[in-house]
């Protein structure tokens, strides 16, 4: 397998894209990401994708896309793990520019989820769960987060404020990031006093959906010099792992043994530890997400997560800096999408261009990407080098 | 409509039939062919008692649409008394608050309509308070 650089990156605001449609908002992520590489042309198209049969009417997204980007004859596939897809895709581009099959390969993360109603996108996202044994029990997608989240606070003995921090940091980051779809910071009072969602969950600790797409170009690492204030990023680790598609056949709901098994596999792809990693671009679809996620991958001990928050370590300038351009909760969650814009925002870190939320001179960051309540999880370490 | 998959899962959904390891006597549910507990092959079938604990439960506000007009209605994560844990409405709750760990037992009860009103009504599993 030969190293792999990361050329090019794109993105698109994450909002209510009333005006634009499923192929616009994949073909600008596209079209951006090439120009940053410098490119006109490529010869894999990896797109990741959740919800495009469901709430679009749409499929076979890889032909769709390379239709409109004008990647014709080309090889393109959708990849789909829920809110994983993006960073499936990402890994397929990886894997087929490493394995020497591929020279170019764009991976593309995209979602337009505002063609339906509200209820009708839950019932949609529901299908990252068990359809049989659990949808079937009207449970949502927020309502299985909301599960885990009331046995944790109830084994650990955290109050629902202890998961305040991780809230109000993605929507302090998210005012300096122009692609962000929830640009304002907000206040522990807010969050307390927030509208209930599924209980314990609340609207702030739930982050909100969006259409947008991010991408990035992938090429060989010998094919690419450091120019003078642009970093060559490459992939240094990259892994991916499962846990059972329902919650309530997991052994220990709450451990993500997914996330663990991926990052510790990513770290020794990478050889560093994380104590090594300098910012972390984690998963907060809700905020008992980000807790069990930095339990998982070595930050805290196993029910300490909160703890990070609450003394104020994952800031920038903090121990571990998460959600430095907002995170999931304020950048926004367009599903199949996330796991690129978590890409694309580390590259943005490792290039140094995050303006008052750069972290200080950072060298090697990590991305999380997770499909289901913990079901699928890819992590990805990239470094400059 | 999804006639045959409501017809498919009826032993499940009226009865609780989930399967007992062979080879390591671990119970079962929902159904699988692996055993997650040794991972030889299971398939002999086990009736669950019912009986068994909330872990954890939540208060849906914002319903998936199919169940919109029950909301809100609590769901839990019960462990059974034979292992196994199964995610389930409860139902029959009254005025008295849950609590992780209160016992509860299944009964049958309508799920909801699939589809429109001429759309068949699902019945299935869901747990109350013990009695």
């Amino acid at each position: 397998m030969r190293p792999v650089a990361i050329l090019g990156i794109g993105q698109t605001q994450v909002d209510e894209h009333w005006e634009k449609s499923l192929r616009e908002i994949g073909g600008e992520a596209i079209f951006a990401a090439m120009n940053d590489a410098g490119l006109e042309k490529a010869d894999a198209l990896y797109v990741g994708n959740m919800l495009s049969p469901l709430v679009n009417g749409q499929n076979q997204l890889g032909t769709f896309f390379s239709d409109w980007a004008g990647l014709w004859h080309k090889e393109a596939v959708k990849v789909e793990a829920a809110c994983g897809s993006g960073a499936a895709a990402f890994r397929a581009a990886l894997m087929a520019v490493a394995s020497g099959e591929v020279e170019v390969a764009i991976a593309l993360g995209v979602e337009k989820m505002t063609d339906k109603s509200g209820r009708d996108v839950t019932a949609a996202l529901a299908t990252a769960a068990d359809a049989d044994y659990e949808v079937e029990q009207g449970v949502s997608f927020v309502g299985l987060n909301a599960l885990i989240m009331r046995r944790y606070m109830y084994e650990y003995g955290w109050k629902h404020a202890d998961f305040a921090p991780f809230s109000i940091n993605a929507h302090a980051n998210a005012v300096h990031n122009p692609y962000a779809r929830l640009r304002e910071s907000i206040t522990l009072e807010q969050f307390e006093k927030s509208a209930m969602v599924a209980t314990p969950i609340n609207l702030l600790d739930a982050s909100p959906i969006g259409d947008g797409a991010a991408a990035a170009v992938l090429v060989p690492a010998e094919k690419v010099n450091a120019l003078p204030g642009r970093p060559r990023v490459l992939v240094t680790g990259s892994a991916s792992a499962t846990d059972t598609i329902a919650v309530h056949s997991r052994r220990d709901p709450l451990f993500l043994s997914a996330a663990y098994q991926s990052a510790r596999r990513a770290y020794q792809m990478a050889g560093v530890g994380a104590d090594e990693i300098d910012v972390f671009e984690l998963h907060d679809a809700f905020s008992i997400m980000s807790a069990l996620s930095l339990e998982a991958c070595g930050f805290a001990e196993r029910g300490q997560g909160p703890r990070l928050g609450l003394e104020d370590q994952i800031r920038v300038g903090g121990r571990i800096p998460v959600c430095t351009r907002g995170g999931l909760k304020a950048r926004g969650h367009p599903v199949g999408a996330t796991g690129m814009y978590q890409i694309v925002e580390v590259v943005q870190q490792l290039r140094g261009e995050c303006g008052p939320t750069q972290v200080d001179g950072a060298r090697i960051g990590m991305a999380q990407n997770i499909g289901g309540s913990g079901a699928t999880i890819l992590t990805h370490i990239l470094a400059v080098g | 409509m999804e006639i045959p998959r409501h017809w498919r899962l009826k032993k499940q959904r009226y009865a609780l039939v989930g399967e007992v390891c062979p080879h390591c006597d671990y119970k079962i549910f929902p159904p699988r062919d692996v055993c997650p507990n040794c991972g030889d092959e299971a398939k002999t079938l086990y009736t669950f008692s019912g009986r068994g604990e909330v872990f954890s439960y939540t208060t849906i506000y914002e319903a998936p649409t199919g169940f919109d007009s029950m909301a809100p209605y609590t769901v839990a994560l019960i462990k059974l008394e034979e292992g196994p844990m199964v995610t389930a409405q409860l139902t029959d709750l009254g005025d008295q608050p849950v609590e992780i760990g209160m016992p509860v037992e299944m009964v049958t009860r309508k799920m909801r309509n699939d589809g429109d009103e001429r759309g068949v009504i699902v019945y299935g599993y869901k747990f109350r308070r013990r009695v």
